[in-house]
């Protein structure tokens, strides 16, 4: 059964959208004019130019209200979660204990010439985030956070040398792509020195979802807003999924 | 809308803060590090790029070894413009390229090398000078809107993508535009050369890169009738030369904290510690503003529970500037508004915070960080929680705004964030100037005792990092919850004693300006 959906304005099915962007233009009402047709030629309907006006020499600034007439269809899309398994840490201490068995290690870094710790502290370190503690404080985890603008070989070196089980890259800087950059790199190298399948490959950053750790070959994508108890418990569980299978 | 401070404590904290850098110091004075070398040859004229696109700064000192290299680079210098009779800038290719051997010039006498270097010497304070003659002459004919000066940031990687967001941005009412540095640069041993186009987060800072930014900044003030400052990073490995290029290019402010690349870069202390020392002298000479890092103590924990630590850091800050002959007008000690936005009364202790540091450093051109830890992809939050920090900016009399992006979680900035930021931060700064003149906080208030715990909590954490020692301290962990050990982290190896007879002939310089000053006053 399919399930359509559009944005609602205040009736349902009105389509009614906000948009908002500037132009490389000086404002005129021709300026008006053009962002006008511009939604108009995205295929909204009944646009209309709330607001128009110049930012700077050169520069104009427009809010636009407009409907759209297409829909999506919810029930055709399938977008996995990660975070699935809600558990605290004692819980998940605990879990690791009955089913995993011994202590899972686990490094995190943040690669490239990243030098935003933020993502990485947060999952990591004792204190966590939002009062939710960091791996680091967990019984059954032995966690090293390496720190920032760690390049993609050493993090492989120190995975194979230390014999990790679950890997943690963050990119907050996303400039450019460099984030997609880094990530793919790191996957290939593990691939390309046949770590790949003996660690659970996790990427995170604050534009990181998990459909696209999906497209990178990750195992999971956590974005912002993550708690470190949801990561671990998706490592305790894909590694005791691992010792059963 | 003084909050009642017990000034016992404040004294309290400053001669802890005193007892504190004083070891630091003495470190310092018998110290150099190949980055404050570097800055010297610059200063005496040394520019450009040799092979393999080496910066002729790093070329040429590295053709000193490590007991030539004690005594300083300026002497040697000196002895080849005696034995040549050319200038610092003539020769250095030569000397990197190895065609000239300063080892050979060993016996050329001390007082022939410092004569024969005067006037280059002259000519390198006088360029510096001059730079500072002309800022106070802008600055005068074209007089900055009354503070909080409204700060925003730059950060595409292009130099010329930069330029014209800095044009767009102070249009728009910007006062101060900093260009985000590229991520990588801060753990470079060597400044990029040239006009960069490609950079991560951020555009390299290069001396041409200063000048083009400062060209256009200064045809814009023309164009509004007001002076707009510019702003790059003097951190990293590398803040000497940073500073040394900035006060050639006129630059106005620098980010430049004694600590910050130690705690969240892994630099190596001592090697932060000497050249944040002659980097803040040549900003004291060249009238940079100094922008301090504090900020950082709250983004990567609790901001409740950090907000001691960032006050005893301001103190800390405070006393190494003043050591490098900063005036207080010049160092710009930061703060954040970083409180967890949910916590119930969390604008009243960032208000404390705020008010505190302003009542402890009246005369210094404090810098206020804008929320960041807890902005999220809801951009209508974002702005009005940017709103609350205008607030708190115009109310306490901040100094140095940096104006807070509704696409903080997002992306660097778009230039219509940047309007609308700019858009935010006059609306309220406007309509609520005048705010702070006239309230007044309950005695033993929420404010006013929020404020009094501050600053106890930072005085305790003073006692401690007094009785460690300020090197062990960082490596407890007092500072960040971080732990640097004293010769661990980067740039360790580009550290090295004085030998009895070191000559920096600008520190040398600087300390006797500064001398005079202080006797003139």
């Amino acid at each position: 059964m399919s399930t359509l959906v559009k944005p609602y304005g205040d009736t349902l099915d009105d389509g009614a959208m906000q948009l908002s962007f500037t132009l490389p233009i000086e404002w005129s009402e021709a300026a008006d004019e053009a962002a006008r047709q511009l939604v108009a030629k995205m295929g909204f309907e009944e646009v209309a130019v709330a607001e128009g006006r110049r930012i700077a020499s050169g520069f104009s600034f427009f809010v636009v209200y407009a409907r759209t007439p297409v829909s999506a269809d919810v029930s055709a899309i399938s977008a996995p979660s990660v975070k699935t398994h809600a558990m605290s840490m004692e819980e998940i201490d605990a879990f690791i204990r009955e089913r995993v068995r011994r202590k899972i290690r686990v490094a995190g870094a943040c690669i490239g010439t990243d030098a935003h710790t933020v993502g990485i502290d947060a999952i990591l370190n004792m204190k966590g985030y939002n009062g939710d503690y960091g791996l680091e404080r967990y019984k059954e985890f032995e966690a090293f956070n390496l720190g920032s603008q760690v390049s993609v070989e050493e993090l492989v070196r120190f995975t194979r040398d230390h014999s990790i089980d679950a890997l943690l890259a963050s990119q907050v800087v996303t400039q450019k792509g460099s984030d997609i950059t880094n990530f793919t790199a790191l996957g290939e190298l593990l691939e390309a020195e046949g770590l790949r399948d003996r660690v659970i490959l996790i990427c995170g950053g604050p534009r990181v979802t998990n459909l696209l750790a999906a497209e990178l070959g990750f195992d999971a994508g956590f974005g912002r807003g993550t708690l470190p108890s949801e990561v671990a418990a998706f490592i305790a569980h894909r590694m005791a999924d691992r010792r059963a299978a | 809308m003084e909050l009642r401070i017990d000034h016992a404590v404040v004294a309290r904290a400053r001669s802890l803060a005193t007892a504190i850098v004083e070891p630091v110091a003495a470190f310092i004075g018998a110290h150099s590090t190949v980055s404050v070398e570097r800055a010297v040859l610059r200063l005496l004229g040394v520019d450009g790029v040799g092979r393999d696109d080496i910066p002729l700064p790093n070329a040429v000192l590295d053709r000193l070894d490590a007991r030539s290299r004690s005594g300083g680079v300026a002497r040697w210098i000196g002895r080849a413009v005696a034995e040549s009779g050319e200038a610092p800038a003539t020769l250095a290719p030569r000397i990197a390229a190895g065609e000239l051997d300063l080892e050979d010039l060993k016996d050329v006498p001390d007082d022939a090398a410092r004569g024969a270097l005067a006037a280059h010497i002259a000519a390198g304070l006088a360029r510096v000078a001059t730079r500072r003659g002309e800022r106070d002459h802008l600055l005068t004919r074209l007089p900055q809107s009354a503070p909080p000066l409204l700060y925003v940031i730059v950060a595409s990687g292009n130099i010329y993508e930069d330029r014209a967001a800095a044009v767009a941005a102070a249009e728009a009412g910007a006062q101060v535009i900093a260009v985000i540095r590229s991520t990588g640069q801060s753990l470079l041993d060597f400044v990029p050369y040239g006009a960069t186009t490609e950079g991560y987060g951020g555009t390299y800072a290069t001396q041409e890169n200063f000048r083009i930014m400062r060209e256009a900044l200064d045809a814009v003030s023309e164009r509004l009738g007001r002076y707009v400052m510019l702003t790059n990073y003097a951190s990293g490995l590398c803040m000497p030369e940073i500073a040394a290029m900035a006060a050639l290019e006129r630059l106005d402010m620098l980010l430049n904290d004694s600590m910050y690349g130690i705690l969240f870069r892994d630099i190596n202390m001592k090697r932060t510690f000497v050249d944040q020392h002659f980097s803040r002298m040549l900003n004291g000479y060249a009238g940079i503003i100094i922008n301090t890092g504090e900020d950082n103590y709250l983004t990567t924990a609790d901001a409740v529970e950090q907000a001691p630590a960032v006050l005893a850091s301001q103190f800390i800050n405070e006393e190494f500037a003043h050591r490098a002959g900063l005036p207080d007008e010049q160092i710009g000690l930061g703060d954040a508004y970083e409180i967890d936005p949910r916590l119930e009364d969390g604008f009243l202790y960032s208000v404390a915070q705020a008010q505190l540091a302003r009542q402890l450093f009246p005369h210094a051109p404090l810098k206020y960080m804008p929320p960041t830890k807890h902005m999220t992809g809801d951009i209508f939050k974002g702005q009005l929680i940017d709103a609350m920090f205008n607030l708190t900016s115009v109310m306490t009399k901040q100094t140095i705004h940096l104006c807070g992006m509704l696409t903080e979680a997002i992306h660097t900035p778009f230039l219509g964030d940047r309007a609308l930021s700019l858009e935010n931060a006059r609306y309220v700064m406007t309509t609520a100037r005048h705010l702070g003149d006239e309230i007044t906080w309950k005695e033993d208030g929420i404010v006013e005792r929020r404020a009094q715990s501050v600053l106890s909590g930072a005085v305790d954490l003073l006692e401690r990092v007094a009785e460690m020692g300020l090197m062990h301290a960082i490596e407890a962990r007092s500072f960040a919850d971080v732990s640097r050990p004293p010769d661990g982290g980067r740039g360790f190896d580009g550290v090295f004693a004085r030998s009895a007879d070191y000559w920096n002939p600008f520190e040398e310089a600087l300390r006797q300006a500064h001398a005079e000053k202080a006797l003139a006053r």
